[in-house]
């Protein structure tokens, strides 16, 4: 191809990439280079005409903007996307030469950098490396790089290989099982043997690759339903029975669905249900940040269209390491926080905002913890009117309809994948196991199915496992007879099986009535959007897969679903340290309190927050921006829709550096935050319904398994103190890093908990923000010398020898009073107290309202306690003074009035005296 | 009174299409959304409408710059019918990805590049109303609604000229958040009945949606800018 045509596209005005670039190389030490100059490139297969370079240059440049040129740079070096990655910017241009009239142009595209600077030998192979070019989806070249393009003629031979197993003993099962990365154990593996000497033959291997993904970690949830011993010999209850049973046992009229199907399904108004769920895409993250945060948001999001509601927000919490960590101290194979951050954040932002939902709430978390395992989560939200999401299922003769983005060998054995362990040399293999999302093609499928109401009987979306999962769950007990060579594909050469378990994205499978099919097709030509038959639910059980007349995979859904054997597993519990202990002594309180304020967990996260439209749909009433200058952190942020009165507060939970102390005493504590966020904004606390989602590290090590036990344990015992039943949930276990130095590395307990709840009247909402100078401000809850796990520990290196906190006495009864009090419109501002204590959340509220605060009285009389204990169960209200004796009279319980609200922008506190200036300084690191 | 019909375009990847919909018939409108693909196949759709909206979002994944796709799809689908409808003075607005487009078809002066700051910013701003030739702002009061770009940094080779030939039609107030020239946050063409805003004002309907609206510091509702479109149309 090096005759084919391609332009180099520049900007006018320095490229703004660039200075992140530079910046990013820095970082990365390579403090030579003092510019990296950037250039978009568009290769084009094959010649064109000067007439054909003219009418694409025109189409391509914009010449206010940019300047361009068809001749190719000789120096610098340039980046293309391997051939099959997702390149929407590719498809785009295809389609714009069609429509200038040069149809059937092939083109791919790339970058061209040029680096400056005294440059030592290897420095631009080093920055081509670790920055310009992620090797798991990209390759590099000195200028100029020859393309490459997708065969568009290649073939594959529509076979099948039969995998000789039934006479293999336990070490070459073994052997097998890691040969073809099934991730398997050897009862697992024993199953498989048995079953197929009882049919008489040998699998496939389509259908051991299907066994492996339906019965992998990430798809079977092996861990959460394994039946688990202590060393004591005595039985544990399996976590997801636990879990389930907890929610049973609240039995809150407001839950529709819990634990079943795509997301927990919930209705607080008449007609109308609300479908949560959150997800984990923890090690794709990893290898490739900014596809796999994407393909993230884009799974949960078709996760609660697979539940048939409409998306309407969505919410990310992210955990990273350090972003200042030492280049040179880097884990081999590991990539810099700050190219994981920068990249995670792009991903979110990038598919959120073109599919047009609002990402409205979350957190980002740092610890050295999360250096080889980064940790994203993405949650959705979607509404439905009643009846629309309550479908019959699949019945015998429908069809078996996949709907969207085409197939291709995206993300092979994701689900296999994502339950191993990684180690240094993970990027390098797991490529094909990475994506780049569509959101385009996600939002054409949204508007689809807005107007299929009816159409179809039942619906899931392809993720882990591609069409392999989404078929093989949907014809369970029914059955179904697919024929993958009809399935529509981006590229020509795959083989069955590839077809059958590609984890492309943006694929829903539908089950359609024959007699609908007409009318489904009708709005999916309308507006775009591709569906195939692939074939019909049968109704024998028998799950068969062809490509044409070659029978591929003939599995009873029975032993594919229920065939799997419990697992059994062992576990010691952790013994916390709980007795109390003196509180740690705090030399200089303000100084702490500036500290506390610039630590990267509790400083604003608003150069993050921008990146994400929150705005589109209008709904969105409290942001997780607030106060005059709309740069405060909310608590929980609330959703309404335009033309309606109430409304839906989300509120998040996370505290792994309670976790690494104390997991139990950790799930209760954010299973309470989360409730204390959706409480403070307004919402109604005996509405709450909560989504666990935990990431941990091996479970099949006793310890680590004995910290999740405790976790649940936590989480059940909250949940049935505040009667906040979980609906929906997800565990991402494994997250481990084998380093090269042989030692494991281990994410913390890392369980993040959201909340959902309804909000009677989105007109008033409260927020933390101060509102007027004389208001009073009221501490609510019991405050206690409990350190464990404490930002202020985390600071100082202090206090971890007292307990972290323990769950608080009467909160469930605190809350449903506030909420009343909170109903009436009299408190002003409501924030819930966390991280940092006290004297952090009182300057977060002054930040929010550009006020300051006196405060002459402390909950407890040893100070340091009294600043930056993290009690649980505690909140500062704002109340005028005359509402001051209303208010203390309805709480029912003693509170401490801690001072005053004040136009002088200073902030008063047992000794301190710091300006707002001083606080926002620490807050928002001089920023803006 | 009959409503005036409006017709909001959206191209595939378009997502502000419905909030500005609902922000047309609070305004007193008929709104109905019609796709692109639809209107290339039927363009007389067009002509039954008296005001259009080319709606923000992402049309085409913003494929090598905002809006290209869509404007040369525009102009090759419809491009015919889009002028007869300007020269007919009927009012048309392009609000973020729809500013965009304008601006590639000609319909509008300059051009959109990305911020200084070189990546999508989600805030709110406030807008001041420069007199000018368009009719959508007409006696308007300063607007305060949010941006929600990557593309939004307004270039024009001359501004001064624009400015004196009135059509300046919205600036940034206090804050440009993305380095747009002379602090241009939208423009008119000649005629004045051509509007392109980078900002949504179809996101401040409602007083709940401003942030400060639990502070009582929330003023300038975006909808008077699509109340005045409206009015505009059924006048005509």
């Amino acid at each position: 191809m090096a005759n084919g045509a391609r332009l180099t596209i520049r900007t006018r005005e320095p490229d703004p990439r660039a200075a992140g670039l530079l910046a990013d190389a820095h970082a990365l030490g390579l403090t030579e280079v003092t510019a990296i100059d950037v250039a978009d490139v568009v290769f084009f297969a094959g010649s064109l005409t000067a007439a054909g370079k003219k009418k694409m240059e025109a189409v391509l440049v914009d010449p206010l903007l940019q300047t361009a040129s068809w001749t190719a740079p000789k120096t610098g070096i340039e980046t293309e996307l391997l051939p099959g990655v997702t390149d929407p910017v590719a498809t785009a241009v295809t389609l714009a030469a069609h429509t200038v009239g040069l149809p059937g142009t092939e083109v791919a595209t790339g970058k061209h950098f040029q680096i400056h600077g005294d440059l030592a030998e290897g420095t631009v192979a080093t920055l081509a490396r670790r920055l310009l070019a992620n090797q798991v989806i990209e390759r590099w070249a000195p200028a100029p790089l020859v393309p490459s393009f997708i065969d568009t003629h290649a073939t594959a031979e529509q076979t099948v290989d039969h995998v000789a197993i039934t006479g293999l003993d336990d070490d070459a099962l073994q052997a097998l099982n890691k040969e073809r990365g099934l991730s398997m154990d050897i009862a697992e593996l024993h199953a498989v043997v048995a079953h197929f000497r009882g049919v008489g033959r040998e699998p496939t291997d389509v259908e051991l690759e299907t066994l492996a993904q339906t019965w992998s970690e990430h798809c079977a949830h092996k861990t959460f339903r394994a039946r688990i011993t202590l060393d004591d010999g005595s039985e544990v209850t399996p976590l997801m029975k636990q879990l389930r049973g907890c929610t049973d046992a609240i039995d809150a009229p407001f839950v529709r669905s819990s634990f079943v199907g795509n997301a927990g399904i919930l209705s607080y108004v008449p007609g109308v249900t609300v479908a949560v769920k959150a997800e984990t895409h923890n090690h794709p993250s990893a290898i490739e940040p900014f596809g796999g945060s994407n393909t993230g948001v884009g799974g949960v999001i078709r996760d609660v269209m697979g539940a048939a509601h409409h998306p309407i927000a969505i919410t990310d919490i992210l955990c990273f390491g350090p972003t200042d960590f030492p280049a040179d101290q880097l884990p081999e194979g590991v990539l810099h926080p700050r190219l994981i951050e920068s990249g995670v954040v792009a991903g979110v932002a990038d598919y959120g905002n073109k599919i047009g939902l609002p990402t409205v709430a979350g957190a980002v978390l740092y610890d050295p913890g999360y250096l080889a395992n980064p940790l994203v989560y993405a949650g959705c939200i979607g509404v439905a009117r009643e009846g629309e999401w309550s479908l019959p299922g699949p019945k015998p003769g429908d069809l078996v309809v996949t709907m969207g983005g085409r197939t291709g060998r995206d993300g092979l054995r994701g689900a296999t994948f994502s339950s191993a362990t990684m180690d240094a040399t993970t990027g390098d293999v797991a490529g094909a196991s990475v994506q780049i999302g569509d959101p385009i093609t996600e939002k054409l499928l949204i508007d689809v199915m807005r107007e299929c109401i009816g159409l179809y009987s039942a619906v899931t979306d392809c993720g882990a496992g591609g069409l392999s999962s989404a078929v093989g769950e949907m014809a369970e007990g029914v059955g179904a007879d697919v024929d993958v060579a009809l399935a529509p594909l981006k590229y020509p050469g795959l083989r069955p099986w590839e077809v059958w378990l590609s984890e492309a994205q943006e694929r829903m499978v539908f089950a359609v009535p024959p007699a609908h099919w007409p009318a489904l097709l009708t709005v999916c030509e309308r507006h775009g959007v591709e569906a195939v038959s692939l074939g019909t639910f049968t109704g024998d059980g028998i799950l068969r897969v062809r490509s044409g007349d070659l029978t591929v995979l003939e599995l009873d859904t029975h032993f594919l679903h229920d065939g799997r054997p419990q697992r059994t597993m062992t576990a010691v519990l952790p013994a916390p340290g709980r007795a109390a202990a003196a509180p740690p002594v705090c030399a200089d309180p303000a100084a702490t309190l500036l500290a506390l304020l610039a630590h990267p967990n509790i400083a604003s996260k608003e150069h993050i927050i921008r990146r994400y439209d929150h705005e589109i749909r209008g709904a969105t009433v409290v942001r997780p921006l607030v106060g005059e200058g709309h740069d405060g952190h909310a608590d929980g942020v609330l959703l309404a829709e335009p033309a309606d009165t109430h409304g839906l507060a989300i509120g998040i939970g996370v505290n792994p550096w309670f976790g690494i102390t104390d997991p139990e005493r950790m799930a209760h504590a954010v299973v309470d935050e989360a409730i204390r966020n959706v409480v403070a904004v307004g919402a109604d606390p005996s509405s709450v319904a909560l989504l666990d989602n935990f990431s941990w590290g091996d479970p099949r090590r006793p310890s680590t398994l004995g910290e999740l036990i405790a976790a649940v344990q936590g989480c059940c015992a909250a949940a049935s103190a505040f009667r906040a039943p979980f609906v929906s949930g997800k565990d991402s276990l494994n997250n481990e890093y084998l380093g090269s130095d042989g030692a494991r590395h281990a994410v913390p307990p890392t369980l993040v908990i959201t909340a959902i709840a309804h909000h009677p009247n989105a007109d008033r909402a409260v927020t933390p923000d101060l509102k007027a100078a004389g208001n009073a401000l009221v501490l609510l809850g019991a405050t206690a010398g409990e350190f464990g796990g404490s930002h202020y520990a985390l600071l100082t290196g202090q206090g971890n020898d007292t307990p972290v906190p323990a769950p608080t006495a009467n909160g469930p009864a605190r809350y449903r009073t506030l909420h009343t009090l909170l109903r009436s419109g009299r408190v002003r501002a409501c924030h819930d107290l966390s991280e940092g204590g006290l004297a952090v959340a009182l300057a977060e509220m002054c930040i929010g309202g550009r006020l300051g605060a006196t405060v002459d009285t402390l909950p407890a009389t040893d100070v340091t306690t009294g600043l930056f204990a993290e009690s649980n169960g505690r909140f500062v209200c704002e109340v005028p003074p005359d509402d001051l004796v209303w208010f203390l009279d309805g709480l029912g319980e003693p509170a401490v009035v801690l001072g005053t609200v004040t136009a002088e922008p200073v902030l008063r506190l047992a000794g301190i005296e710091l300006s707002l200036d001083d606080l926002r300084t620490a807050f928002q690191g001089g920023a803006r | 009174m009959s409503r005036p019909q409006a017709m909001v375009l959206a191209a595939p990847g378009t997502n502000r299409d419905r909030d500005v919909a609902f922000a047309l018939e609070l305004a007193g409108a008929d709104p109905r959304i019609a796709l692109l693909n639809e209107l290339v196949t039927y363009p007389g759709m067009l002509q039954s409408a008296q005001l259009l909206v080319v709606a923000g979002g992402f049309s085409y994944a913003d494929a090598l710059g905002a809006g290209r796709m869509w404007s040369l799809e525009l102009v090759h689908g419809v491009g015919d019918a889009l002028q007869q409808f300007v020269a007919a003075g009927k009012p048309v607005i392009g609000i973020c990805n729809g500013f965009q487009v304008l601006t590639r078809t000609g319909l509008l002066p300059g051009a959109l590049g990305h911020n200084d700051s070189g990546h999508f910013q989600c805030e709110w701003v406030r807008l001041a109303v420069p007199a000018s030739r368009s009719v959508w702002t007409q006696g308007l009061d300063p607007i305060e609604c949010p941006i929600a770009h990557g593309e939004g940094r307004y270039v024009h080779p001359d501004v001064a000229a624009l400015a004196a030939a009135g059509q300046v039609a919205l600036t940034y107030e206090g804050h440009n958040p993305n380095g747009s020239a002379a602090d241009i946050a939208g423009v008119c063409d000649e005629s004045g009945v051509v509007l392109g805003l980078m900002p949504h004002p179809e996101n401040h309907v409602l007083a709940r949606q401003h942030p400060r609206h639990g502070r009582g510091t929330a003023t300038g509702l975006g909808l008077a800018l699509f109340q005045q479109g409206v009015r505009y149309a059924g006048g005509l």
